[in-house]
C-alpha cells in the first residue's frame, strides 16, 4: 500500500531523514512514534507529496508527487497543529468537500457525530474556534469521505474523553478499509490504536515492531474507584471522564473506551495514593 | 479547473474579508472622490478639461500606488501562509499545484484590478449624472493599462513570494524591487544622463524596459500624443514604435513581464519543498 524506498532528505545539509526503508500493508495501523526532530513531520510531509526528497515514496504504486490529485484524493490527514486558517468554517467545509468530491454533509455529519455543533460556527473564522473544535473539524474532513489512507498527527490530543470515545470507533469503521499512519511523541498515547510500531531518531527508523492487537477500537470498560477522602482536583477530572459521584466524592463510578485505558490510568496516577479501590472490566466487543 | 476555481474563489473571499483589501478599495476610491470634491474635472491641462483631467491624474497617481500595494499584499499572502503553516493542510488536500498557483492568481487578480476599475466606473458614472463628457477611447485604454500593469506586479509579487521562505524577506525584496523600478523613472536616468556616462538611447532602452515608465509614458501619449514633455526621448519612442504602436507595447510588455515572472515562480513552487 505504502512504500518508502531508501528516502532521505536533508534541510541545508544536515539530514533529517536517513535512507528510509518502510512497507505498509493495507489494513495496517501503524504509530510512528519518536522525540522532538526525529523526522516523523518530515516522512508525513514526503508521504503527502509537500517534500521533495532523495529515493521514492509510492501510495498503491503511485507517487504522491507527480499524480498529487489522485493520490491525495485517497489520503485523510489531521495535522498536529491546527493551521491558522481565517476562511470561515463553512468556506473550509465547502473548498475541501468539493477539492476531494464528497458531499459537505458527510463531513458535517461526522463533525456533528464528534459532539460539534456545526450550525452555528459556519461563519465564524477556523482560527478562532477552541483547540478542540478546530481538531473535530479536522478529523471530520480527513474521514468524511473516501479515504484509503489515513495520516494523524496527535490527533486525539485535543479531544475530550467522549469525542475521543466516538474518533475511536470512527476509526474502527475504517480498520479493515484503510491503513492508518498515527504520529505521537510518546507511544501510551497512541500504543492502544496501533498494530504496529515504528520509531524513528536522528532520522533513521530505530524500531519497528508489531504490537498485540487486543484492544477493541469500539470496545468499553466499566470503571469503579473508591478513594480514601474526598480530593477536589480528582473530581473535576473524573467529573471531565463523565464519571458519576456514588457518595461524597468517594466513590465513582464510570466508563473508559477501551483504547483509552493507558491514559485513564495515567489520570489517575496522579492520585495513587488517595485511591483505595479500582477495577476496570470489558464491557463489550 | 473545478480546483482552480476553487482556489480562486478561496483567494477571492479571504482577500475581501483581509483588511488590507479595505485599505486598498478606500485608497482608490477615496482618490476619484477627493478629486471630484476639489474640483478636477473643472481644471485644465494641456487643453484637457473635464474627466479626461481626471482621468490623467487618476492614472499618475494609481502609478505610483498601485504596484507597491499589489507587491506587498501578494508577497505578505503567500509567503504568509507559508510561514504559518497553512499551506502544510491546505496542500494536502488533492489539489493539482498548477490549480492552486494560477487559482491563486486568478483570484488575487480579480480582487486587486476589481477596486480601481470600480473606482473608474465610479468616475464615469458621477460624470454621466453631472454631465460632463465621457472620453470613452480614453477610459477603454487606461483600464486596460491598468489591468496590465496589476497583471506584471502580480507576476512580479508571486515570483518574489516563491523565492522567499519568510514574510520579512519577501516584504523585503517586494520593496526593493518597487524601489529600483522607481528610481529609474526619473533619478537614475536623469542622473546618468546629465553625467554623460550612457549613451541616450541606453537611457531611453533602460526606460522602455521599466514597466512604470512605460506604463507612465503610455499614459501621457493619450493627451500628448507627440510626447512633447518627454523632450527628445519622443522622437526614439515615435521611430521605434509609432505612436499606436506603442499604446500596443505598453498594454503587451508588461503583460508579459507578469506572465513570465509568473510562470517562473510556478516553476520554482512545484520544483522545492511545498510548506
Amino acid at each position: 500500500m505504502i512504500r518508502f524506498d531508501n528516502v532521505s532528505k536533508t534541510f541545508r545539509r544536515a539530514p533529517v531523514l536517513d535512507g528510509i526503508h518502510l512497507e505498509i500493508g493495507l489494513g495496517e495501523r501503524l504509530a510512528l512514534i519518536g522525540s522532538n526532530g526525529a523526522g516523523k513531520t518530515t516522512l508525513i510531509r514526503c508521504l503527502l507529496g509537500e517534500y521533495t526528497h532523495d529515493g521514492t515514496v509510492t501510495i498503491e504504486g503511485r507517487s504522491p508527487r507527480a499524480d498529487r490529485t489522485a493520490v491525495l484524493g485517497a489520503i485523510g490527514f489531521v495535522p498536529q497543529l491546527p493551521p491558522p486558517l481565517k476562511m470561515p468554517v463553512g468556506q473550509l467545509i465547502g473548498f475541501a468537500a468539493g477539492l476531494c468530491g464528497t458531499a459537505p454533509g458527510r463531513m458535517l455529519d461526522l463533525a456533528e457525530r464528534l459532539g460539534l455543533d456545526t450550525g452555528p460556527i459556519m461563519d465564524r473564522q477556523f482560527v478562532r474556534l477552541s483547540g478542540g473544535m478546530k481538531q473535530k473539524l479536522l478529523i471530520a474532513i480527513a474521514l468524511g469521505r473516501e479515504a484509503r489512507v489515513l495520516v494523524m498527527d496527535e490527533p486525539a490530543a485535543n479531544l475530550d474523553p467522549e469525542a475521543r470515545k466516538i474518533f475511536f470507533e470512527l476509526l474502527a469503521e475504517r480498520a479493515e478499509s484503510a491503513t492508518m499512519l498515527i504520529s505521537s511523541h510518546r507511544l501510551n498515547e497512541v500504543s492502544a490504536l496501533v498494530n504496529r510500531v515504528v520509531e524513528l531518531d536522528m532520522g533513521k527508523v530505530v524500531l519497528d515492531d508489531r504490537v498485540a492487537d487486543d484492544v477493541s477500537l469500539t470496545g468499553m470498560l466499566a470503571c469503579r474507584i473508591c478513594v480514601k477522602r474526598f480530593e477536589p482536583a480528582l473530581a473535576k477530572a473524573l467529573g471531565s471522564w463523565n464519571f458519576n459521584d456514588l457518595g461524597g466524592g468517594l466513590e465513582w463510578q464510570g466508563t473508559v473506551a477501551g483504547p483509552d485505558r493507558l491514559r485513564f490510568l495515567g489520570m489517575t496516577s496522579r492520585y495513587v495514593a488517595l485511591i483505595s479501590d479500582i477495577s476496570m472490566t470489558e464491557t463489550q466487543d | 479547473m473545478k480546483q482552480l476555481w476553487l482556489t480562486a474563489k478561496l483567494d477571492i473571499v479571504e482577500s475581501l474579508r483581509a483588511r488590507w483589501f479595505l485599505i486598498y478599495t478606500l485608497v482608490f476610491g477615496g482618490i476619484v472622490a477627493l478629486l471630484f470634491l476639489f474640483g478636477l474635472t473643472e481644471s485644465r491641462v494641456l487643453g484637457f478639461i473635464g474627466l479626461s483631467r481626471l482621468l490623467v491624474t487618476y492614472i499618475q497617481l494609481t502609478m505610483a500606488i498601485l504596484p507597491i500595494f499589489v507587491l506587498i499584499t501578494t508577497v505578505r499572502s503567500v509567503a504568509g501562509d507559508r510561514e504559518a503553516g497553512v499551506f502544510e493542510y491546505l496542500l494536502s488536500l488533492p489539489v493539482g499545484l498548477g490549480a492552486w498557483f494560477w487559482g491563486k492568481i486568478v483570484g488575487r487578480y480579480i480582487v486587486i484590478f476589481l477596486p480601481v476599475f470600480a473606482a473608474m466606473v465610479g468616475a464615469v458614472l458621477i460624470a454621466l449624472v453631472r454631465d460632463i463628457e465621457v472620453p470613452w477611447g480614453m477610459f477603454g485604454y487606461y483600464t486596460a493599462l491598468l489591468a496590465a500593469i496589476a497583471a506584471c506586479f502580480l507576476g512580479l509579487g508571486m515570483l518574489v513570494s516563491t523565492l522567499a521562505r519568510s514574510t520579512d524577506m519577501a516584504q523585503g525584496a517586494a520593496f526593493l524591487v518597487w524601489l529600483t523600478l522607481l528610481l529609474f523613472l526619473d533619478l537614475i536616468l536623469l542622473g546618468v544622463m546629465i553625467q554623460g556616462q550612457v549613451a541616450p538611447e541606453v537611457a531611453v532602452g533602460i526606460a522602455l524596459a521599466n514597466p512604470l515608465q512605460v506604463f507612465r509614458t503610455a499614459a501621457l501619449a493619450l493627451f500628448d500624443p507627440q510626447l512633447i514633455v518627454l523632450g527628445p526621448s519622443a522622437f526614439v519612442i515615435l521611430d521605434t514604435f509609432g505612436a499606436k504602436g506603442y499604446m500596443v507595447y505598453a498594454l503587451a510588455y508588461p503583460t508579459l513581464i507578469g506572465a513570465v515572472s509568473a510562470t517562473l515562480g510556478y516553476f520554482l513552487f512545484r520544483r522545492g519543498d511545498l510548506p
